[in-house]
């Protein structure tokens, strides 16, 4: 199957996403159940990875930064826009593809072996809204959430790990922290963390969605599943990156 | 009832099913049976609309599934139950929630209104012990009765069995094609069966179709297949030694030879 009848199915398994709830009450339920799985699941991996990713940029930035003509401000300022546009949406998000794409693919590619998305089919449910649809939304509502947690805990990680070291006072990163802070960046990595949302869920889906053979293939979609979704994010952020910054 | 005219269905340009024409009749066991590639299964699949045939029509009591609309097929659906082959339970949820499922799904019942239902089934299939049990927990004929119990929720008007006997002892195998004929007669529904189980023709076998190599080979009932001279249907049905043997004894019973296994000391002498 080439690249361009795979994109034709992706487009119409979007577009029959979009059909009239059997029962909103139970797509509702299933829509919570998934903001919990993909948004409360992912917190403690996001939360582990934003603090030491900010606390290894400000020891870092520290470590290039010797010289005396440079303020000590200037290492709270890279590490405060290195976290907020790049590490906590890409960083996050790419962490994410791995443990949410995964499980994802992994779901559907095994309800789709065992004939639980024909016994839906059956019973006359549209498969694509009910089981690909709320895992879409549910990511669109968490993941912007997880990424601003990731923001925050970033920078709380290189204030704390400026502290414990004594690389850098958190008087002094606090100032820097305030100095020439743009807030198009948090609204640039927000942009960031829904495009990227919708390629973590929507890719692994298809792939779930549409797999055919054992339990090997599951396994094969959802390594292809990863590996696309995190070329997907790559490929994004520098379409996002070159058009809106 | 349903008919289909003429379907036809291939992949990747191979034939699979060639021009088959059958009727399948409400309170009827209707068995679709075969070898493995003949067909059975890409024919259950037209007929339930996870296939489109390339050709020929599907008709439910008289109106054209072939022909209706995505609305039309999704309310046509909800008078269909399926029970499939793996059971295809949902692992997440326990026997009472699965069976919940389609009632949560397409009525606006109340809870205790949905679990009165869900308790009758439950009986129907004697399964009221296993309500808080996940699939996971159950033996391989549970989960066939879970399926047939999830299937019959919504009083379906067809009902659809792929292989329900496949994995199952000869003990826990009788039990299952009881059952389905059971619900068959009391539901008045139109149940249509993939089997290679011998004994499911035998027990259960109201209407037969033979198919072989995605072609109707034979047609008739469980009674008429004793008779029949058709080789690759003899050869199928009665693959064994056993069988074949089985079978004499029987034709010799009916031709008044033998009276029912009482004078076989006689002719084993």
């Amino acid at each position: 199957m080439n690249i361009f009848t795979r994109f034709g199915q992706f487009i119409l398994m979007i577009k029959g996403m979009f059909t009239k709830p059997e029962q909103m009450r139970m797509y509702w339920k299933e829509f919570m159940h998934q903001c919990a799985e993909l948004g409360i699941g992912s917190l403690g991996i996001v939360s582990i990875i934003s603090v030491f990713i900010g606390a290894v940029s400000t020891v870092q930035t520290s470590y290039q930064f010797i010289s005396p003509i440079i303020p000590r401000t200037v290492i709270a300022q890279i590490v405060r826009d290195s976290v907020i546009l790049e590490f906590a949406p890409t960083i996050t998000c790419i962490v994410l593809a791995g443990v949410v794409g995964s499980k994802i693919s992994g779901e559907l590619g095994n309800m789709r072996i065992s004939e639980q998305i024909d016994a839906l089919e059956i019973m006359g449910i549209n498969t694509k809204a009910y089981l690909i649809l709320p895992k879409i939304l549910a990511a669109l509502l968490t993941i912007p959430l997880l990424v601003i947690i990731a923001m925050t805990l970033g920078i709380w990680g290189g204030r704390f790990v400026g502290d414990l070291t004594g690389i850098l006072p958190h008087e002094i990163y606090d100032r820097g922290l305030q100095i020439d802070f743009i807030p198009y960046n948090v609204t640039f990595a927000l942009t960031k963390a829904y495009t990227f949302a919708f390629i973590i869920t929507a890719i692994p889906a298809y792939f779930g969605y549409n797999v055919k053979g054992g339990a090997l293939e599951i396994g094969r979609a959802s390594t292809t599943a990863v590996v696309v979704s995190c070329v997907m994010i790559l490929l994004a952020d520098y379409i996002l990156a070159t058009i809106l910054l | 009832m349903i008919s289909i005219k003429n379907i036809e269905k291939g992949f990747s340009g191979k034939s699979v099913i060639e021009g088959v024409t059958a009727e399948f009749e409400t309170s009827k066991c209707n068995l679709i049976i075969g070898a493995s590639g003949s067909g059975k299964t890409v024919l259950m699949k037209c007929l339930v609309g996870l296939l489109i045939p390339d050709a020929g029509e599907i008709l439910y009591d008289n109106t054209s599934f072939s022909l209706m609309n995505i609305v039309e097929k999704k309310e046509m659906r909800r008078k269909i139950g399926m029970l499939f082959q793996g059971s295809a339970l949902f692992d997440s949820m326990t026997v009472e929630q699965n069976i919940m499922f389609p009632l949560d799904m397409f009525t606006n019942n109340t809870k205790a209104e949905k679990q009165k239902r869900v308790n009758e089934v439950l009986d129907r299939v004697n399964l009221s012990q296993a309500l808080k049990k996940y699939p996971a927990e159950l033996s391989g004929g549970m989960k066939k009765r879970v399926g047939i119990a999830r299937a019959i929720v919504l009083n379906p008007q067809y009902l659809f069995c792929d292989e329900p006997n496949s994995g199952l002892d000869p003990q826990t195998s009788l039990v299952i094609d009881k059952l389905i004929k059971e619900i068959t007669a009391d539901y008045k529904i139109t149940t249509i069966i993939n089997t290679h189980d011998m004994n499911s023709v035998m027990e259960i076998g109201d209407r037969i179709l033979y198919m072989y190599e995605g072609k109707k080979e034979w047609e008739g009932t469980n009674k008429e297949i004793i008779f029949s001279k058709n080789e690759r249907l003899n050869n199928f049905i009665f693959a064994s030694e056993f069988l074949q043997d089985a079978k004499d004894m029987r034709m010799l019973e009916i031709k008044g030879k033998i009276d029912n296994y009482k004078n076989m000391d006689d002719l084993l002498k």
